[in-house]
C-alpha cells in the first residue's frame, strides 16, 4: 500500500484557485460560442487571479510560523505567499491588458487565459518549492506555458520564432538546473532543501568524501546558478531575453518580465538561504559577479535599441542585476531589499510594456523610439505613466524603483562590497540616458508621421491596469514602512 | 508647536497644486490663472511662515517628523532654520515670478507647463526645508525631472543636447552623493541632519561636494550651464540660476560643512581656490559673452564663486555674506533673465550685435535694466554690494590675497554689466529693434517691480537678512556631539 503523505489543502489554496480557473477556463474554449470566449476567458482570468490573491493574502496573515507542507515538497510561509501575492496581482492587471490587446482574432483567447493562469499556478507553485524535485517540477510547468504563450498569436510576425527560441534556450536552462540538482543530490543525498543544508552541515568522514562530495557541490550549486540565471535573465544567461520580449506578444511580454523575474529571484533567495546556506562564501560572489554583468551588459546594450520592447528587455537585464545585488549581500537586508524591490519593478515593467501594447496597437507596427513621437500628447495618460515609469526605473525619486536602489545599495555596503555600490551607481547614471530617451522621444518631438486615422482604440481596461501599476509604482515611495515591514516578516521565515 | 504645519504646506502645496492643474481640464487661460493663483497663496504662507519665525531662537523651528523608512531611521523630517527661511522665500517669490511670465508669453500645452512649474517649486522647497539626508536627495533629484521636461519640451532649438548635458551633470553628481548618503547613513545609523554625528572621511565629503559644485555650478563643474541657460526658456533659466543653483549652494552651508568639519578644512584652501577661479573665469567669460543671457548666465557662475567663498571662509561675516548674497543675486538673476526674456520677444533675439538703443521711447525698460545693473554691480548701498563686501571682509579675515581676488573680480562684474547695459540700450540702434516694439508693458512690470522692489529693501536694510540667518555658532555642535571615521579615508 502506498502511503499518501498529509496535504495541507490550504496552503495550496492559491495555486489550486489559478488551476481551477485555468481549467474553467480551458473548457470555455470548447463550450463557449466563439464571440462570448474573450470576454469569458478573461472574466474566469480576473476572478482566479483575485481568488488567488485573497487566498495568499490569506495564508500571509495565517502563516506566521514557516513550516513545510506535503512532507517537506512546500513552504507555506510568509516569503511564499508574499510572492504569490505579487504575482496575482500582475496576473490580475495581464488579464486586463490582454482582454484588450492580445491577438487579432479571438480563436485562441480561452486557450490563451488557461495558459495563463497555469503558468501563474506554476510560478506559485515554483515561489514556495521545498525541494529539488518540485522545483524542476513548477519550473517546467510554467515554462512551458509561458512557451507556447510566446507563440500562441502565430500569425504575428516573430511570435512563432520568439516562442521556439525560448523553448530552446529555456530548456536547456531547465537541463543545466536539473543536472545542477542532480549533483547536489549526488553531494548530499537528499533533494529536500532542509536535509541538503542538514547533509551539507554534517562532518564529511574521509578525506575521500570531503573531496569529492565537496566538487559535486560545487559544481553542482554553480549550474543550479545558471539555471535560475535563464530564468530570471541575468546576464550571461541574458541572450533570450531581448528576442524573447521582442517577439512574444506584448502582454505576455508584460507577464513574463514581471512575474517570471518575480518567481525566479524569490525562488533563488529562498533556495540559497535555505539549502546552500553554509555555502555562502561562494554563491554570494558568483551572483555579485553575475548581477555586475547583468548591470554591465543590460545597460551598455539597452543605450543602442531603438524598438522600445528591446530596449526594455535590456533594461529588465539590468534590473535583474540590481536585484541579484540584494540576492548576493544574502542578508537580511538584503532579502528585505529584494522583497521590496520586486514591488515597484513589477509594477513599472508591466506598466511600461502596457503602455507600448496600447501604442502597438494603435500604430499595427512595432514600436520604436521614433514612432513615440508625441505620444505623450495625444495620449495624456498613458504618456505620463509612462514617464513615471521610465523616471522610476532610472531611480529618480518619484517611485518605489528609488527606495528599492536604496535599499539594495545599502545591503550591498553592509555586506562590505562598496565596490558595488560603486557598479550600481555607474550603471544608473548610464541607465538614465535611455530611460530618458523614451521620455524625450515621446514628448520632445514633433511627431513626423502621419498616423493611422480612425478612432484611438478602445482601451479603458488597459488604463485601469496601467493606473494599477502607476498607483503601486508611485505609492510604493510613500509607503515604505508598511511594504518594507510586509517584506521584513515574509524574510524573517528564511533562515537568516 | 502649532506654526510647524507652515513647513508642510510650502512643500505640498504646490505640488498638489500641480496635480490639480495636470487633472483639470480648463482652458489656457484659466489654468495659467489657477497656477499663478496657487504660487501666489505659497508666497502668502510664506509670509506666515516669516512673521512667525522667531529668528533670536538658534534651533531648528516649524519642525514636523513622521515616519518614511521605519526600520533604518529615516523620517519625513522638515523644518526651518533662519536662512532656509529667506531661501524659501527666494524661491516663492521668484517661482510666482516666474510663472506669471509664463502666463503672460502663453506658454503652449499649459497644464502640463504649469503643472511642472508647480512641481518645480515644491521640490526646491523641499530640498530647502528638509532636515534627513534621503527626504533632501528626494526632493534634490525630484527638482532635475521637471526642469528636464521644461527644458525639453518648451526650450530653444538645441534643446536636446543642453538636455542630455543637463542630466548627466547633475545626476553623476548626485548619484555620488547618494553612494555617499549610504555610506553615511549606514555608518551613523541615522539619516537625521539635526542629529547626525559629523564625519571625519574625506571621501564622503567629496561626495557632496561634487553634487553641490555641479548644481550650483562651481569650476570646473559648469560644463552644463551654457547650454542649458541659453535653450531653456527665459523663466525658466530664471529659475535654474536664481533659484536651482542656490539648492547646490545651500546643501554645502546645510550639509557639507555642517557635517564634515575636518574634512571641509582640509579641502579649504583647495575649495577657496576653486571658487576664486569661478569668479575671475566666469566674471572674464561673461565680459566677452556675446549674448544678454550669455552676461547673466557667467556672472551667474562668478557670483557662485563669490557664495561658495564666503561659506568657505569659515568665517561668520562670509557666512552672513554669502546668505545675503545668494538672496540678492537670486532675485537680481531672476530679474535680469525676465528682462532678457522680454527684450528677446521683442528684438527674436539676445545678440548683442543685433541689439542697442533700446533705451530711446522704452524708459522703463530702461529703468529696470539700469536699476539691476547697478545694483548687480555692487555700486555701495545695493544689496548686493552688502553681500560682497561681507564676503570679502569674511575672506579677509582668512587672508588678505581672498579679499584681494574677489575685489579684483568686482572691477571686472562692473565692467560687464556696463557693456550688457550699453549694449541693450545704448549705442547704435540694433537691426532687430523696431521702432514698434514696445516697452515693458503693465503686466511685465507687474511681474518684474516687485523682485526690484525686493532688492531695494534689502538694498536699505540687508541686516534683515545678513543678521537673521544665524544665531550662535554655526555649524553647531550635533547633540550627538559624537564622530566617526568613515573607511577609505
Amino acid at each position: 500500500m502506498i502511503h499518501t503523505p498529509h496535504i495541507d489543502w490550504f496552503a495550496l489554496s492559491t495555486i489550486l484557485a489559478l488551476l481551477a480557473a485555468s481549467g474553467v477556463s480551458l473548457l470555455g474554449a470548447v463550450l463557449v460560442p466563439a464571440r462570448l470566449r474573450r470576454r469569458f476567458g478573461a472574466s474566469v482570468s480576473t476572478v482566479g487571479f483575485l481568488g488567488g490573491l485573497v487566498a495568499s493574502i490569506w495564508l500571509y496573515v495565517d502563516s506566521p510560523h514557516a513550516q513545510t507542507v506535503v512532507s517537506g515538497a512546500f513552504y507555506r510561509d510568509r516569503w511564499t505567499a508574499l510572492a504569490q501575492i505579487i504575482l496575482c496581482g500582475i496576473g490580475v492587471a495581464t488579464t486586463l491588458l490582454s482582454w484588450e490587446h492580445l491577438g487579432r482574432n479571438d480563436d485562441h483567447i480561452a486557450e490563451f487565459f488557461a495558459l495563463l493562469l497555469a503558468s501563474a499556478a506554476g510560478m506559485a507553485f515554483f515561489v514556495g518549492a521545498g525541494n529539488l524535485m518540485t522545483l524542476f517540477l513548477s519550473l517546467e510547468w510554467f515554462s512551458i506555458a509561458l512557451y507556447v504563450m510566446c507563440a500562441i498569436d502565430y500569425e504575428q510576425e516573430g511570435a512563432l520564432e520568439a516562442g521556439l527560441k525560448y523553448l530552446v534556450v529555456g530548456s536547456f536552462g531547465s537541463a543545466v538546473l536539473l543536472f545542477g540538482s542532480a549533483l547536489v543530490y549526488g553531494a548530499t543525498g537528499t533533494i529536500s532543501f532542509d536535509g541538503i543544508v542538514r547533509a551539507i552541515g554534517l562532518p564529511t568522514p574521509t578525506l575521500e568524501r570531503l573531496m569529492m562530495g565537496n566538487s559535486l557541490l560545487v559544481v553542482g550549486i554553480a549550474l543550479i546558478v545558471a539555471g535560475l540565471g535563464f530564468k530570471m535573465s541575468a546576464a550571461p544567461f541574458h541572450m533570450w531575453t531581448p528576442d524573447v520580449y521582442e517577439g512574444a506578444p506584448t502582454p505576455v511580454t508584460a507577464w513574463m518580465s514581471a512575474a517570471t523575474k518575480v518567481a525566479a529571484l524569490v525562488l533563488a533567495m529562498r533556495l540559497m538561504q535555505s539549502a546552500f546556506v553554509l555555502d555562502r562564501h561562494l554563491w554570494s560572489v558568483a551572483f555579485a559577479v553575475i548581477a555586475v554583468a547583468s548591470l554591465v551588459i543590460g545597460n551598455l546594450a539597452a543605450l543602442v535599441q531603438t524598438n522600445v520592447k528591446r530596449l526594455l528587455a535590456y533594461s529588465s537585464v539590468s534590473h535583474a542585476g540590481f536585484m541579484l545585488i540584494g540576492l548576493s549581500a544574502g542578508s537580511a537586508l538584503g532579502g528585505r531589499a529584494l522583497m521590496y524591490y520586486l514591488i515597484p519593478y513589477s509594477a513599472m515593467a508591466f506598466g511600461s510594456f502596457a503602455v507600448v501594447a496600447a501604442r502597438e496597437k494603435e500604430l499595427g507596427e512595432p514600436v520604436t523610439l521614433e514612432n513615440l513621437a508625441g505620444f505623450g500628447w495625444e495620449r495624456p495618460f498613458l504618456g505620463v505613466a509612462m514617464w513615471f515609469f521610465m523616471f522610476g526605473f532610472a531611480g529618480l525619486p518619484v517611485g518605489g524603483g528609488f527606495v528599492g536602489k536604496f535599499y539594495v545599495l545599502a545591503a550591498a555596503y553592509e555586506h562590505g562590497w562598496a565596490w558595488l555600490v560603486v557598479v550600481g551607481v555607474l550603471a544608473t547614471l548610464v541607465s538614465l540616458y535611455y530611460y530618458l530617451g523614451v521620455v524625450r522621444a515621446m514628448y520632445m518631438r514633433r511627431p513626423e508621421l502621419a498616423l493611422a486615422g480612425g478612432s484611438p482604440p478602445r482601451d479603458r481596461l488597459t488604463h485601469i491596469a496601467v493606473g494599477m501599476a502607476l498607483a503601486v509604482s508611485v505609492g510604493s515611495l510613500f509607503a515604505v514602512s508598511p511594504l518594507i515591514d510586509l517584506a521584513r516578516h515574509a524574510a524573517s521565515s528564511l533562515p537568516f | 508647536m502649532s506654526t510647524a504645519y507652515l513647513t508642510s504646506i510650502l512643500i505640498w502645496l504646490p505640488i498638489a497644486g500641480a496635480i490639480v492643474v495636470w487633472l483639470l481640464p480648463l482652458s489656457k487661460y484659466a489654468t495659467g490663472s489657477l497656477a499663478v493663483l496657487i504660487s501666489l497663496i505659497e508666497v502668502g504662507f510664506w509670509i506666515e511662515q516669516a512673521a512667525r519665525f522667531d529668528f533670536h531662537h538658534s534651533g531648528l523651528q516649524m519642525s514636523e517628523q513622521a515616519k518614511w523608512f521605519g526600520e533604518l531611521g529615516i523620517t519625513y523630517h522638515v523644518g526651518v532654520y533662519g536662512f532656509s527661511v529667506w531661501l524659501v522665500g527666494l524661491t516663492a517669490v521668484a517661482m510666482a515670478a516666474c510663472t506669471g511670465y509664463g502666463f503672460w508669453v502663453g506658454r503652449d500645452r499649459p497644464r502640463a507647463y504649469f503643472a511642472l512649474m508647480l512641481l518645480l517649486t515644491g521640490a526646491t522647497v523641499g530640498v530647502f526645508e528638509s532636515q534627513d539626508l534621503i527626504v533632501f536627495y528626494a526632493f534634490f533629484e525630484a527638482m532635475l525631472i521637471p526642469l528636464y521636461v521644461l527644458i525639453g519640451v518648451w526650450g530653444g532649438a538645441r534643446r536636446m543636447e543642453a538636455t542630455v548635458k543637463l542630466v548627466i551633470y547633475t545626476m553623476a553628481g548626485s548619484l555620488l552623493m547618494l553612494a555617499a548618503i549610504v555610506v553615511y547613513g549606514l555608518h551613523a545609523h541615522t539619516f537625521d541632519l539635526v542629529n547626525g554625528p559629523t564625519s571625519t572621511s574625506r571621501w564622503l565629503f567629496l561626495g557632496f561636494m561634487v553634487a553641490f559644485a555641479i548644481k550650483a555650478p562651481l569650476f570646473p563643474f559648469h560644463g552644463w550651464l551654457p547650454d542649458s541657460y541659453r535653450e531653456a526658456p527665459p523663466e525658466v533659466t530664471a529659475v535654474l540660476s536664481g533659484v536651482v543653483a542656490k539648492a547646490g549652494l545651500y546643501g554645502m552651508l546645510r550639509i557639507a560643512i555642517p557635517l564634515f568639519p575636518d574634512p571641509t578644512s582640509f579641502y579649504r584652501t583647495a575649495i577657496l581656490v576653486l571658487a576664486a577661479a569661478a569668479l575671475v573665469y566666469g566674471s572674464m567669460l561673461a565680459f566677452r559673452a556675446p549674448d544678454f543671457r550669455g552676461v547673466v548666465a557667467y556672472s551667474s557662475l562668478a557670483q557662485s564663486g563669490l557664495i561658495a567663498l564666503g561659506l568657505f571662509s569659515g568665517t561668520t561675516l562670509g557666512r552672513n555674506g554669502a546668505v545675503l548674497q545668494m538672496i540678492a543675486h537670486g532675485l537680481v538673476s531672476v530679474s535680469l533673465f525676465l528682462l532678457a526674456g522680454i527684450v528677446e520677444r521683442r528684438t527674436t533675439t539676445g545678440d548683442f550685435a543685433l541689439l542697442g538703443g533700446m533705451a530711446r521711447g522704452r524708459p522703463v525698460l530702461a529703468t529696470l535694466l539700469m536699476t539691476l545693473g547697478v545694483i548687480s554691480l555692487a555700486v555701495p548701498g545695493s544689496a548686493n554690494f552688502a553681500g560682497e563686501f561681507l564676503i570679502l571682509a569674511g575672506a579677509f579675515q582668512r587672508a588678505w590675497w581672498w579679499a584681494a581676488i574677489g575685489a579684483a573680480a568686482i572691477v571686472i562684474a562692473a565692467m560687464y554689466m556696463l557693456r550688457l547695459i550699453s549694449a541693450v540700450l545704448h549705442e547704435a540702434r540694433g537691426s532687430t529693434v523696431a521702432d514698434a516694439a514696445l516697452d515693458v508693458r503693465p503686466g511685465e512690470l507687474a511681474l518684474i517691480a516687485p523682485l526690484v522692489a525686493g532688492l531695494l529693501l534689502l538694498s536699505a536694510w540687508p541686516a534683515a537678512v545678513s543678521h537673521h540667518s544665524f544665531v550662535g555658532k554655526w555649524p553647531k555642535q550635533p547633540t550627538s556631539s559624537s564622530t566617526f571615521l568613515a573607511p577609505g579615508r
